[in-house]
């Protein structure tokens, strides 16, 4: 598990490219971030985390921006703000954003530990940097893996018994 | 007697069956309309309903406008849009707007959005809606799924950032250079996703459909909601488009009401232009003067609406865009392209050497059509990110339609002003020609 720092400012397009999104999520994330690290989306493995500047994910409403993440295994997404929108899709998807108002003293590549529920990251040094609380209803949506699973849960009817 | 509210408070404490709600409360709201289009909506939503074996809470709160990948220019789009067109048809959908235009303005123009209304919008620009006095903003597919499936959405009562303009804008200015203006002081997030609330005499003063540019960007500036309180406009522009009478009344912030302002000056506002490649990194047009451009481009739900095509003919009356520039015209919607043609407004740009393309999002997304590879552009739309309209190697220029046709002629990103120097002042009163 390793962290790929990113810039302020990282936008949907950058994310899901406008010219992808006609494509499955497959394509999209071919050319995820290419504008911004372009080995990016061959390099990166299960288990990695993001750490970008403020403003992450800003412009459009694409929720590919954020599923495509997940399709590439990330687990968390760490930066001092969000933008609302993509916020709300994240959690949707089931990607975890954290807030973290020091996520800029995080290094690329860095290994760390992520506590969601506590709302703590543990660095490679052992210290710790804080993060916003997350609302238990949105933390359990990651859980659940989005939205889409918990709809299941509540409206299929269960399997009838044999 | 209840605690002075603002209008989002207003709007959300309604549609959560409240009597009051306080920002950074966590409400449920029950949902008066849902827009969705081809890309966000059918093609994410069918697949979802049938794995749920779920139904669509209510038909008649929903609106499908088919405005993405329409003409259809290649394969995938056709598979798209046909997807679209075969749900709406077996669901029977009863508002469909297939190929009429683009969403945001297709909805209002039809009667859809009234003051006092809770929508949702499967598009970021969806806070378009809030210049009818409606909270609307905009959401993801799977969020949409949630919405179609219990008519319901949870949402984080917001703080209000009311964005004051005082005095009156100069000719040849417009709501898209006070949102530029804005962008430039507050930056992309500097909504927070809160609602902003557009007031003051310069607002005031605004057209319907420049109202619609403000609220539109508010998408730019990171606000979840972008409101404008309805007043005699308002309710003379939803007369004008079919809706039903309604009570404005309640629909306006209090004095006293909590939130935090900022002011501007319309009077001196010139006019403002973002560089490659935010619609934040803004600056005066007077500094840009001498940038050369290829493309000058008007277009998308936030720089083409009737209002738009009409400043555009404003600048363009009598002249010829310069040699070297391609101009492409796409109006937001067929309505408003129809008014233009009848008004001669169409005439004046296809005479000034413009192109006419369909009325649908185009080259704004870059999601079918594109803007030359390596070509400077000045567009009335709303995103400059590096890519956004489908060129990486583009340079595009953020504009008012004032600015994007000045520019046209002069070959160079031009100050409008001077050209409408002398002019008569027109009328921006709709229907009359």
């Amino acid at each position: 598990m390793r962290t790929w720092k990113l810039p302020a400012d990282v936008d949907t397009d950058q994310l899901a490219p406008g010219a992808t999104m006609k494509h499955g999520i497959e394509v999209t994330a071919r050319h995820c971030l290419e504008s911004v690290r372009p080995e990016f989306a061959l390099a990166v493995r299960p288990g990695d985390v993001i750490v970008a500047g403020p403003h992450f994910g800003i412009g459009s409403s694409r929720e590919q921006a954020a599923s495509v993440l997940v399709h590439l295994g990330l687990v968390a997404v760490i930066a001092p703000s969000y933008s609302g929108l993509y916020f709300r899709n994240a959690f949707n998807v089931g990607l975890l954003l954290l807030t973290c108002p020091e996520a800029g003293r995080i290094d690329d590549g860095e290994a760390l530990a992520v506590d969601a529920r506590a709302g703590l990251i543990t660095r490679a040094d052992g210290s710790t940097l804080r993060c916003d609380p997350i609302p238990a209803f949105l933390l359990d949506m990651v859980d659940a893996g989005g939205l889409m699973a918990q709809l299941k849960r509540r409206l299929m009817k269960p399997p009838e018994r044999p | 007697m209840s605690a002075p509210a603002t209008l989002a408070q207003k709007l959300v404490a309604r549609a959560a069956g409240r009597a009051h709600v306080l920002p950074g409360e966590i409400v449920t709201c029950r949902v008066d309309l849902a827009m969705f289009h081809d890309s966000s909506g059918p093609r994410r939503l069918q697949p979802m309903l049938a794995e749920l074996g779920a139904q669509i809470w209510d038909k008649h709160k929903v609106v499908l406008v088919i405005d993405h990948y329409v003409p259809e220019a290649d394969d995938e789009s056709r598979r798209i849009v046909r997807i679209a067109r075969d749900w709406a048809a077996e669901q029977r959908l009863p508002h469909v707007y297939d190929s009429l235009g683009i969403c945001h303005v297709v909805v209002p123009q039809h009667g859809h959005l009234r003051p006092g209304m809770f929508c949702v919008g499967g598009d970021s620009h969806s806070p378009t809606g809030g210049a009818f006095g409606a909270y609307m903003f905009g959401i993801g597919a799977t969020e949409m799924l949630g919405v179609v499936t219990s008519g319901e959405i949870w949402l984080q009562v917001p703080q209000t950032i009311f964005m004051q303009w005082n005095g009156r804008l100069a000719e040849g200015v417009s709501a898209k250079d006070m949102m530029l203006a804005m962008l430039g002081r507050h930056g992309m997030n500097g909504g927070a996703y809160q609602a902003v609330e557009y007031c003051g005499e310069a607002v005031r003063a605004l057209d319907m459909q420049e109202r619609m540019t403000l609220a539109n960007m508010s998408a730019e500036l990171g606000a979840q909601a972008g409101l404008v309180a309805p007043d005699e406009t308002t309710r003379a522009w939803l007369a004008a488009h079919g809706a039903p009478e309604i009570d404005t009344a309640p629909w306006h912030s209090d004095e006293h009401a909590p939130g935090v302002r900022h002011e501007f000056d319309a009077g001196t506002l010139a006019p403002q232009v973002a560089l490659p490649h935010s619609p934040a990194n803004v600056c005066g047009v007077d500094e840009l003067a001498a940038t050369r451009i290829d493309i000058a481009y008007i277009g998308a739900c936030t720089g083409a609406k009737l209002i738009d095509l009409r400043a555009a003919a404003r600048v363009l009356a009598g002249r010829r865009i310069a040699p070297h520039v391609q101009l492409m015209v796409a109006p937001a919607s067929v309505r408003d392209l129809a008014q233009a043609e009848a008004e001669g407004v169409m005439r004046t740009l296809r005479d000034a050497g413009a192109t006419l393309l369909p009325s649908a999002c185009g080259a704004c997304a870059g999601y079918g059509s594109s803007i030359p590879e390596g070509s400077t552009v000045v567009s009335s739309t709303a995103r400059n990110f590096k890519g956004r309209m489908g060129a990486a190697t583009a340079q595009v220029y953020l504009g008012s339609p004032y600015t994007v046709a000045a520019s046209a002629v002069r070959g160079a990103i031009s100050d409008a002003r001077e050209m409408l120097a002398g002019r008569a002042q027109s009328t921006t009163d709709e229907g009359l020609s």
